[in-house]
């Protein structure tokens, strides 16, 4: 067992060398064409048509053998599957031009209607000679096993092909993604542009359906681009990425399946494309899951450590004393006491606060700086709002609270240019009269 | 000729029975744009079901509904993550959870195939031809498992869709008012989820997980053609599975005998049979199909081209070539706008109307007919007067405009448009406005 899938992942096996090479070139090129599928929207659309291609697969079949040939031939039977293929997208837009019939009900018939109709024939042809030989089983769940060397080749030259006009295209299938009426005005030929990409689809999807099946092979064209989608916002990034993510899972998903001979190759693929998902869908720079709470809880920290230091200078400002009790945090603002001690903690370990005895607190000179200019942003946008906005002073303390954590220095010049306040270093007095208690609507937290 | 016995009896029965409790949330799933969800679940609750196997070791009804209820939600839930996350659209969110689900599924299902008898084909192209194997006693008779479990999961559908008919109806056709008046359409929305994974488990040993989508979508799709209210909509949809059912295992006995084989897969002829079913209601329905639309438009057309002749024999026997005959050729129907067929349409009408005789030179206009162009012509000159006075269009404009409006034009509109343009007898290209015809 160790010997072999040692013998595996060292690629001694000539023909895994070659499979892996195949399959490979099919992860490329669906990823790199999956990109423009997912991008016009139309990612189940190759689902339907996958499933339409198993009629084909069988006819041909039948035919090849009608005709006298052996019906193991992988072009026949890929042109057959090719020709449904064609007519269950075809019927799609039929069904979405001549009938009330919505995009995804329209899919849905084709797909199951094809689909079930692929089955009938498949039932039928059970006992024509030859059949367990042709393998069309393997057409449903894919199988690298069965793959001889030629057909290997075969699809790695498509495949190839396919990358190709793909990137020699790349700025006219840009353009039809982002704004086809723009194209369109532009006098470029999009509905050719359209007819071609969705080739192309049919083309991965054809030639993929031996190593991944007809029922996932879909995965290869979509997962690969939302992976990938993780990760940019630049297209050509994205379908660099889209491309490596593709002949990653292919590859690695037919390496073991080259260990795991009875296991479907194309569950095999789509499992370790789909962890190659998981994992961009936790760690993803653009909309990962742990990028995604790791800035929140960084933006959450640093609004709380600025209400820190605005209330212990407003505390400041009413008692006129320079040290402050946690407890005032914990009475007047209505902090729970163990986020209060918290936050004193965090800011004391930032060298922010220092620690005068039992109970009292105050600030150090970096803490000075840092107050003064977060209670500076608070106030000059609540002046802005009051002068310029018409808001009532009793509302914009909850406005400029919101605002005043993202204001950059930039924002902060202008509005004190604004404003044509006298130029202080120390914040301007709040327009909430001090030294009364709140009134309701106003600083009442 | 086909020997019938009572294995086709009740292949025809749980056939129906699953066939018809599909469609029923089918068509909730049609109406809410969610078809393809349909297929997603299809795919991702094979790891359920193998999951289920695995944990509990049997397959009873209540384990497989367990593994069921989980994966619905699983699904949705996945799908909204990664629609959210990735920031793509749902159809590739879909796809992503699916295919990633369904290879588990597969590979779970393989593991187990040495120890459970769990067969990845019998799960995913259903085994209706051996559902009389397995069979309990009741009532004295020995009734196949599945068509307890299918009977059982149509009528949990039944009470499913009647309890929760009004919610349902009102979150399908607008979620915002739904939300709005407390039922929550996200909450329904799982809930509608949960039951139709459900009634895959229950159906996949009949029909097979795959082509369960195509009795969930195809029948009420046949009936979305037909009907545009929601309870004639369900029970024409649950007619159409009911019928796909039946004739596709009818189908499946008699047509591989043509070719010489002996029978096929009953789940893909009932697949392949809604798809006729939906094809041949596609082309012939009353009102949406294909073929009653053309003829609605061909007949329009060729209202549309008669009156044209007529007017332009009107404007003739108004410049005197009244004695002249008018040949109308299929040019000029193709400078109309319209098809040979439509216009040998308008000269049938013409003819039967007794608008029009036809002479070896061309057709002349008669007694009945002059009375209708003139009308028409009147409807035409009123319009281009109105549209330039009232309007403030110019006069080069209006043709067409007009042209358009006399065909609709009846009595009292002729009354009001003749009162607005205070009896003007010119239009404004200076011809005259030919007088009401009962003056």
């Amino acid at each position: 067992m160790w010997e072999e899938a040692w013998r595996v992942f060292t690629l001694g096996d000539y023909n895994t060398r070659v499979v892996m090479a195949g399959t490979g070139l099919l992860g490329l090129a669906a990823g790199v064409v999956g990109v423009f599928l997912v991008l016009r929207k139309r990612a189940l659309l190759s689902d339907a048509v996958s499933h339409a291609t198993l009629p084909g697969v069988v006819l041909a079949f039948w035919v090849s053998i009608a005709l006298g040939m052996t019906g193991r031939s992988l072009p026949v039977l890929l042109s057959g599957a090719a020709v449904t293929g064609l007519l269950g997208m075809g019927a799609i837009v039929a069904l979405r031009r001549y009938s009330p019939i919505k995009d995804d009900a329209a899919l849905a018939i084709v797909l199951s209607v094809f689909f079930g109709a692929g089955i009938a024939l498949f039932g039928m042809v059970q006992n024509v000679e030859g059949v367990h030989a042709a393998g069309l089983t393997d057409f449903i769940y894919g199988k690298t096993a069965s793959m001889l060397l030629s057909d290997t080749l075969a699809i790695g030259a498509v495949a190839l092909g396919v990358c190709g006009i793909t990137v020699a295209l790349f700025k006219e299938f840009r353009l039809l993604c982002f704004d086809e009426a723009f194209a369109a005005v532009q006098g470029w030929p999009v509905l050719r542009l359209d007819l071609l990409l969705m080739g192309l689809i049919v083309l991965v999807t054809v030639i993929g359906l031996q190593a991944v099946g007809l029922i996932l092979v879909v995965a290869l064209l979509i997962i690969p681009p939302v992976t990938a989608r993780l990760w940019t916002h630049r297209l050509g990034t994205m379908t660099m990425l889209s491309g490596l993510f593709g002949m990653l899972g292919a590859g690695t998903g037919s390496l073991v399946s080259a260990l795991f001979e009875r296991m479907p190759s194309g569950a095999l693929i789509v499992l370790s494309a789909s962890g190659f998902f998981f994992l961009s869908l936790m760690f993803g720079t653009e909309g990962g899951v742990v990028p995604r709470l790791w800035r929140r809880a960084r933006l959450r920290r640093r609004i709380r450590r600025q209400h820190l230091l605005r209330r212990v200078w407003e505390m400041r400002e009413q008692t006129g004393r320079r040290h402050f009790h946690a407890r005032g945090l914990v009475e007047r603002h209505g902090w729970l006491p163990a986020i209060a001690a918290l936050e004193l903690r965090a800011a004391r370990r930032a060298g922010i606060v220092r620690r005068i005895n039992d109970t009292e607190w105050e600030l150090t000179p970096l803490g000075e700086r840092e107050a003064a200019r977060a209670v500076r942003n608070h106030r000059l946008w609540e002046l802005y709002l009051i002068t310029h906005a018409d808001v009532a002073p009793s509302h914009v303390d909850s406005d400029a609270d919101r605002i005043e954590h993202v204001l950059d220095p930039e924002m902060i010049r202008e509005l004190e240019e604004l404003l044509a306040r006298e130029r202080e270093t120390v914040p301007p007095p709040s327009p909430h009269r001090l030294d009364a208690p709140p009134d309701g609507g106003g600083n009442g937290r | 000729m086909i020997e019938w016995s009572v294995i086709d009896t009740w292949i025809i029965v749980v056939g129906v029975l699953s066939a018809v409790g599909c469609a029923l949330p089918g068509a909730y799933l049609l109406l809410r744009r969610q078809s393809m969800m349909g297929d997603a679940i299809s795919h991702s609750v094979l790891p359920g079901i193998a999951g289920a196997y695995l944990i509990v070791g049997n397959r009873e009804p209540l384990t497989l509904l367990a593994g069921a209820i989980v994966i619905g939600i699983l699904t949705t839930v996945l799908i909204r993550l990664v629609k959210h996350g990735g920031q793509v659209e749902g159809g590739a969110a879909m796809g992503v959870v699916f295919t990633a689900l369904f290879a588990l599924g597969l590979v779970m299902i393989r593991r187990a195939a040495d120890h459970v008898d769990l067969d990845p084909d019998c799960v995913l192209y259903g085994a209706i031809e051996l559902t009389f194997l397995d069979t309990v006693p009741l009532l004295g008779m020995d009734v196949p498992r599945a068509a307890l479990l299918t009977g059982g999961m149509l009528l949990a559908n039944l009470v499913f869709l009647t309890l929760f008919h009004k919610e349902l109806k009102l979150s399908s056709f607008d979620p915002g008012l739904s939300d709005a008046l407390g039922y929550s359409s996200r909450l329904l929305h799982h809930v509608l989820m949960v039951v139709i994974a459900a009634t895959m488990v229950a159906s996949f040993e009949a029909v097979g997980s795959i082509l369960v989508i195509a009795m969930l979508i195809v029948p009420p799709a046949c009936a979305y053609l037909l009907c545009d209210r929601l309870v004639p909509m369900l029970l024409l949809s649950a007619a159409f599975a009911a019928a796909s059912a039946v004739l596709g295992h009818l189908s499946a006995i008699t047509v591989p005998t043509l070719f010489g084989q002996e029978d096929t897969s009953t789940a893909g002829m009932m697949a392949l049979m809604a798809g006729v079913l939906f094809t041949a209601v596609f082309l012939g329905s009353p009102k949406a199909g294909v073929v009653a639309r053309s003829w609605h438009r061909l007949q329009l057309g060729a209202r549309l081209l008669s009156e044209e002749i007529l007017g332009l024999l009107y404007r003739r026997s108004e410049a005197g070539e009244a004695a002249a005959p008018l040949m109308f050729s299929r040019e000029e129907a193709r400078r109309a706008g319209q098809s040979r067929l439509a216009l040998w349409l308008a000269r049938q009408r013409l003819r039967r109307k007794g608008f029009a005789h036809f002479t070896p030179g061309g057709m002349l206009l008669t007694e009945r007919g002059l009375h209708e162009a003139r009308r028409l012509v009147r409807a035409h000159r009123l319009w281009e007067t109105w549209l330039v006075e009232e309007m403030n269009l110019r006069p080069d404009h209006v043709h067409g405009p007009a042209r358009r409006l006399e065909s609709i034009t009846g009595e009292s509109i002729e009354e009001q448009l003749a009162r607005e343009t205070a009896g003007r007898t010119r239009d404004p290209h200076d011809r005259t406005i030919p007088p009401s015809s009962d003056v």
